[in-house]
């Protein structure tokens, strides 16, 4: 019996199908890519997916609002928090709500950080499948760190669901700045030393120079997004650009690449590390005092002290708890930059507790369509280059 | 932050690029708008998607040049059952449209726009697997997320959220 989906390829007397994945080590959770190759050389490359495909999307439409959060941390685990303040900031959208500054600085602050462990993620598996077994280690150390932020403020290391709609789930824990400020300290000299483990190296260069070419044009066509768009010489950040949560209040640059191959991706995350840092770094420094939720009594959980002193604030605990909270009917579609490109959720309500829909854009899912056109022409080890380079997650495509 | 109020005449939206630049070209593709949140909708008629697609991506007063997402909404068990979205986004004007066609419950099918934007091809398919809407001209219209010999469409709202059908 054939393989599903070898039937679409029709193999000429000149090629054969190799059959890649879905339990490679380089394809990064569990991709199937059937590979046309003629010799050495890939003719056309037909990703094959689903393999965790969980009905995320159908799972919503019967949770509470609340209750989504917890399924958006599953749908992307190297990148948690983005992707719970995309929805929150749909739903956010969608109810007309205001939040207040201490709660957004603290959302940009968490997501850079979030920005930068996924990052490294990529960059050791990267290095990994292209031979590099050190960086792994030593990216894996330091994301360890943001890890053991997370695991401070919101109680959990990867599935952290800590934002709230209308806010946060609680303020930031005694110590937690500190631990925030000795890991900004340490960071960009730790960047210096995976830099210098793979910038200068020659066998690095020789494998990511001139690999995996995409043009801006293809690029825009195949709906890129993310650092690979933007090493195709696409300048364009949905936090400069189109910004959200308080984006316009810092100040960063955004890396752009006119060579769009595989090493202009890769110095453009490596750079994006660095602007990332930074903008953790003015968070820190210009913290606003104040509250971390909305004044919304029917949307945000009442203070603790407010619900052991006063009756009212205990019904609406409840009733939020038990029944959840309604939104006006209507429908948004709100964009992040996540790390891997546009992040966009889009959220029809019809006035009831549940969501009619939640559509998830993953960024991934978009991006992947592009490997069939920087693989083409090129050799079958190019493609363990090209597929780290688009950074995708698995989770995030099949949802 | 208070909701505004949402305007659905289509003579207040007309001043809208994309919209007046829909109407210049044929007035019976835009069948309604709808500005709601600060986003504009713009319901288009089944047979002048693609052409409607390529019109503002081309077009020098709209440029959208960049297809950020498609989805789809059932509305089950009302007619016109499903609907399609289409986000639109141009980098130069940092604006996003939605153009929304309606498709009824039967036999629901609408153009492919794969030949305008290459990308669209796995947002399609996405939407062929899970709501079992056909794309004409679609060069690969298979199942993406599902196994291949799956029955039924699973985010359809008549398709049960647990247990078996």
């Amino acid at each position: 019996m054939p393989l599903p989906g070898i039937a679409t390829l029709d193999v000429t007397e000149n090629t054969m199908i190799l059959n890649m994945g879905p339990q490679h080590p380089s394809t990064h959770g569990v991709l199937r890519l059937l590979l046309e190759i003629d010799g050495e050389t890939v003719v056309r490359m037909v990703p094959d997916i689903g393999y965790l495909h969980t009905g995320i999307e159908k799972t919503c439409e019967a949770k509470f609002y609340q209750q989504v959060v917890v399924l958006t941390d599953r749908i992307d685990y190297l990148c948690p928090m983005t992707n719970n303040l995309c929805y929150v900031l749909a739903v956010e959208k969608l109810l007309g709500m205001e939040i207040p500054p201490r709660a957004q600085w603290m959302r940009v602050m968490l997501n850079e950080l979030t920005r930068i462990a996924s990052h490294l993620v990529w960059l050791g598996t990267h290095a990994l499948d292209i031979g590099a077994m050190t960086v792994f280690l030593y990216c894996f150390r330091e994301r360890e760190e943001i890890l053991r932020i997370f695991e401070m403020v919101s109680g959990q290391r990867m599935m952290t669901s800590y934002f709230r709609v209308g806010g946060l789930a609680m303020d930031a824990p005694l110590g937690f700045f500190e631990k925030v400020k000795k890991f900004v300290d340490i960071f960009p000299s730790r960047v210096d030393e995976y830099e210098g483990l793979l910038t200068g190296n020659r066998i690095w260069i020789e494998r990511l120079k001139g690999v995996g070419h995409l043009s801006a044009e293809d690029a825009i066509a195949l709906g890129m997004t993310g650092p690979a768009l933007r090493a195709s010489g696409v300048d364009w950040d949905l936090r400069r650009d189109i910004p959200y949560t308080g984006y316009e209040n810092f100040k960063f640059k955004v890396p752009v690449s006119q060579d769009g191959d595989v090493w202009a991706r890769y110095v453009g995350r490596v750079r994006e590390l660095r602007e990332s840092i930074g903008i953790v770094k003015q968070a820190l420094e210009g913290m606003p005092e104040g509250r971390i939720k909305a004044d919304a009594p029917k949307v945000v959980l009442p203070d603790r002290e407010k619900m052991k002193t006063q009756m009212e604030a205990l019904i609406y605990h409840f009733k939020i708890v038990t029944e959840g909270f309604t939104v006006p009917a209507g429908e948004v579609y709100q964009a992040i930059e996540s790390p891997r490109g546009e992040m966009g959720y889009y959220i029809m309500s019809d006035g009831t507790a549940k969501p009619y829909r939640v559509h998830m854009r993953s960024p991934s899912y978009a991006n992947l369509q592009a490997l069939n056109k920087m693989c083409e022409g090129r050799l079958i080890a190019d493609v363990v280059a090209a597929i780290g380079s688009i950074d995708i997650v698995l989770g995030e495509i099949d949802r | 932050m208070s909701l505004s109020p949402t305007v659905t005449d289509l003579a207040q939206l007309k001043d809208r690029p994309a919209v007046a630049r829909l109407m210049a070209w044929k007035s019976e593709a835009v069948q309604g708008a709808k500005f709601d949140r600060d986003e504009l909708s713009i319901y288009v008629g089944r047979d002048l998607i693609r052409e409607a697609c390529a019109l503002l991506q081309s077009d020098a007063a709209t440029k959208f040049n960049f297809l950020s997402d498609i989805t789809c909404v059932d509305l089950y068990p009302s007619e016109p059952r499903f609907e399609i979205c289409y986000h639109l986004l141009s980098h130069t004007r940092k604006e996003r449209v939605r153009l929304k066609v309606k498709l009824a419950g039967d036999d629901p099918s609408v153009e492919s726009i794969t030949s305008v934007w290459p990308g669209a091809n796995f947002f399609e398919r996405e939407i062929f697997d899970l709501f079992g809407i056909r794309f004409e001209g679609h060069p690969n219209l298979r199942r993406i997320l599902m196994p291949d010999d799956w029955e039924g469409h699973p985010l359809r709202k008549d398709y049960p959220v647990e247990g078996y059908r």
